[in-house]
């Protein structure tokens, strides 16, 4: 009851000062500007984009997804299975315009591929041979499992193999095609009884790690097949020979782009068949792979800008009362001093909490309107995701705000406590996505800091089967939003506990 | 309301650095009646309210209200309404939202916060900002706080501050119905003036002790009845003669000599028994300003310099 009757007066006392309550709705508007001029310049770089710059595919998981590679494929039906041989992977880098030189990328892939249609983002199981990470089974885009390691080559071959029952596909690997190895097994919901069953290969771009950006250059690969052998349902009437090749996705998708005077290809060699690709099946993630495109966060850039004025507002909150004297008539009417400190931080909290959903909400709608209109792709990610970046935002500014009331009440003094908060949180957190901090420094300080916290609003994808530059500066925090979000949540209970100790002791 | 409303300070101590602010502190405020609680300043009489309403915490002692420490009542606007200072107020607020919060901290209604403000006449002032106040409106504000709760005891530290004459009359006889009504009223000053003609009793405090815990006319006559001013041709002879009965005695000029310690009666005896001549006895009745600062001669932290030391 008292705690109550407590925090009703604390409610009553933020909205009877206008200038809190217009430092609400000014936080709110501040974060939508920080939006308006992140968003106003128009892509000029990308014509490719201004058709389909509406989404990126996606996957069966709701992910962004690049789904672009060349196919040399047939549809099959009913149960089957498919073997091959890769010989070897090569392919062509294009660091600088005009010059190439041989060489693959890390996870340029190829191999066999059960896919459930030749649409972007549709279902698909693979064993694939890679450019550095040996032989993979990967399905879904997001599920990557290791099989033998090394590169094949024409005296030691890999051997790949797909089997199919129903809506479960297994792979295999084999060093010597007598001897198999099960690298797992997936099921495939709702897999159709025709599929698109075949050869393929695809390259991601190559990314410079140089630089707290990076960049991308283009980079093409080639895998050299031995006969392929159908077994099941599918040996019958099936002609590999005649199989088609065929670019899916129609172009590289944001990870990979073919090279100069390159294309995706195919020929049948005396011993099978050569495929040459470009672009990935994988995950879309930030970073140099992704290209061109605005990303959740990017929306919610003016984040920073609303936190800092509700910084203000949640230090004034307290220590207004002290530089009045007020704080002896609220301790008089509450003796409670813990109970008071509770109070106030309910009041900011949920004050900074409405600030952060409203402000994100409106953010990201408006935001992916600005996309649209200036021609630029939008990251997807899954509903869940979006959320927790909207309510995360809500979060976010909830323990700055309760943080920073902390901070007012054990310094009293409110230039002091918005000094520290700023330093603290804002400073940090733009210092480490401006890219201005090498990427090792920035990375401490948003495990350290309560910067941290802005973990919770990253909506990139991390993958260790995608290769970007996973620094703050394109988008990745070192710790994860929950983990990062705990920092911060550390900080502010250490702050509220500070408080409450030094009120209860001090005399006002 | 509680049953008995009593103020009870007991042996407060408190120490801020080398100052001794409070020096076993001990007094009751009693229903009934208008108490004052006078002394000069850095006496501890604001240190002793604030110690009473647990704001600060004392070395030692404890201080109750209606028997009970501050800190554990609930509602306790409900039992002790108090003004400490009347500039702690939040600039931008109205004063009826400065009462409304004030009321919500209580499970008050908000009729509660128009009802004081009629009472203490910033009716029309209600929706204004507080940070246009004068200081008179501030301290009328801050008594209707002290109101608010319609509490059995008051506490109000130099409400008289910044009032003009009109506000001044206004808060004697608001101090006075109120201890009319039965509830408890402890009203500081500075100024033993403005106590003059409200206070019924009075705890004299100095350097953060009680001095004396008197009512008004015992502390009038102990004081004035001592005092007599004697002139005369002989006060080698007067002196000796009175300082023999018991008196003490010092020159105040070539013929005139102050008595303390015996009545006139009791000097014209002694004077006549030695045969000692003089022209002239006057017996000084004390105004209550005198009496404070008799008493508080000793306890004056700050005072100024007289010319005759400062020449030394």
């Amino acid at each position: 009851m008292r705690g109550l009757r407590v925090l009703r007066a604390e409610w009553t006392k933020f909205r009877t000062v206008r200038g809190w309550v217009l430092g609400a709705f000014g936080a709110t508007l501040a974060s939508v500007l920080f939006l308006l001029v992140g968003t106003a310049s128009t892509n000029q770089s990308s014509n490719r984009h201004t058709q389909d710059a509406v989404a990126l595919p996606v996957g069966p998981g709701g992910e962004a997804v690049n789904d672009s590679f060349f196919f040399l494929h047939e549809a099959l039906t009913g149960d089957g299975s498919i073997t091959v041989s890769v010989t070897a992977l090569t392919g062509v880098l294009a660091r600088e315009p005009g010059r190439t030189s041989p060489g693959t990328t890390p996870w340029a892939k190829t191999g066999i591929l059960v896919k459930q249609s030749l649409d972007q983002g549709s279902q698909y199981a693979a064993m694939m041979v890679t450019g550095a990470h040996g032989v993979r089974m990967q399905d879904n885009f997001t599920h990557d499992r290791a099989g033998l390691p090394g590169r094949p080559s024409a005296t030691s071959p890999h051997w790949l193999r797909l089997v199919r029952a129903g809506s479960t596909v297994t792979g295999y690997d084999s060093a010597d095609g007598a001897h198999w190895t099960e690298r797992g097994s997936t099921r495939l919901a709702g897999l159709p009884a025709t599929v698109q069953v075949g050869l393929f290969t695809a390259s991601p771009a190559a990314v410079q790690t140089s630089g707290s950006r990076g960049g991308t250059s283009p980079a093409v690969a080639t895998g050299t097949f031995g006969q392929v052998a159908l077994g099941g349902s599918w040996a019958r009437g099936s002609r590999p020979d005649r199989w088609r090749g065929v670019q899916v996705g129609g172009d590289a998708g944001t990870s990979g782009s073919y090279a100069e005077n390159t294309s995706g290809a195919y020929a049948r060699t005396r011993s099978g068949f050569s495929v040459t690709g470009a672009g990935d099946i994988a995950p879309v993630v930030g970073g140099p792979s992704l290209g061109p495109a605005y990303t959740i966060e990017n929306f919610l850039v003016g984040t920073f800008a609303a936190l800092i004025v509700l910084t203000v507002v949640a230090v004034q909150f307290v220590t207004a009362e002290y530089r009045r004297g007020l704080i002896g008539t609220t301790l008089a009417a509450a003796p409670g001093r813990g109970r008071l400190l509770a109070a106030k931080a309910a009041v900011v909290v949920t004050v900074a909490f409405t600030v952060g959903v409203v402000a994100a909400a409106i953010s990201i709608p408006l935001g992916r309107q600005r996309a649209h209109a200036t021609h630029f792709l939008v990251f997807t990610v899954p509903r869940a995701v979006e959320l927790r970046a909207v309510l995360g935002t809500g979060l976010l500014l909830a323990a700055t705000a309760a943080c920073s009331l902390a901070l007012g009440a054990v310094l009293r003094r409110s230039a002091t406590a918005i000094t520290v908060v700023v330093v603290t949180t804002v400073l940090p957190y733009l210092l480490a996505v401006s890219g201005v901090l090498p990427a090792s420094v920035a990375q401490w300080l948003l495990r350290l800091t309560p910067a941290a916290g802005f973990a919770v609003q990253q909506t990139l994808p991390r993958y260790a089967h995608v290769l970007t530059v996973y620094t703050p500066s394109s988008g990745y925090f070192p710790l994860s939003p929950w983990g990062g979000y705990a920092v911060l949540g550390g900080w502010t209970v250490l702050a509220l506990v500070a408080a409450t100790l030094l009120l209860r002791r001090r005399d006002v | 309301m509680t049953d008995d409303p009593r103020i009870e300070v007991k042996g407060l101590r408190k120490r801020f650095g080398a100052t001794q602010a409070l020096d076993g502190m001990t007094f009751t405020v009693r229903p009934g009646r208008v108490t004052g609680f006078v002394g000069p300043n850095g006496a501890g009489k604001s240190t002793t309210m604030r110690v009473v309403l647990g704001l600060d915490a004392p070395d030692q002692g404890r201080a109750l209200v209606g028997g009970r420490p501050y800190r554990t009542l609930d509602s306790p606007l409900r039992h002790l309404g108090s003004l400490l200072d009347a500039g702690a107020l939040q600039p931008s607020r109205t004063a009826r939202n400065h009462l409304l919060w004030l009321a919500h901290s209580q499970g008050l209604p908000a009729g509660r916060a128009d009802r004081v403000l009629e009472q203490v006449g910033l009716a029309e002032a209600a929706r204004r900002r507080a940070g246009g106040f004068s200081l008179g409106m501030r301290q009328r504000l801050g008594i209707a706080a002290a109101l608010l709760g319609d509490p059995p005891a008051l506490m109000l530290d130099e409400p008289f501050n910044g009032l003009d004459p009109e506000g001044i009359l206004w808060i004697r006889g608001l101090l006075s119905s109120l201890a009319a009504q039965g509830r408890t009223v402890l009203v500081s000053s500075h100024l033993m003036s403005e106590l003059q003609d409200v206070a019924d009793h009075l705890v004299v405090v100095g350097r953060g002790r009680v001095v004396a815990d008197t009512g008004v006319p015992e502390l009038l006559a102990t004081l004035s009845a001592n005092r007599v001013t004697l002139r005369t041709s002989a006060p080698g002879a007067a002196t000796e003669a009175l300082v023999r009965a018991g008196a003490v005695v010092h020159a105040q000029g070539a013929d005139t000599l102050g008595v303390s310690g015996l009545t006139g009666e009791a000097i014209v005896t002694a004077l006549n028994a030695d045969g000692v001549p003089f022209a002239e006895l006057a017996t000084h009745r004390a105004s209550l300003e005198e009496a404070y600062l008799e008493l508080t001669r000793d306890a004056v932290q700050y005072h100024g310099t007289g010319v005759e030391e400062s020449a030394r």
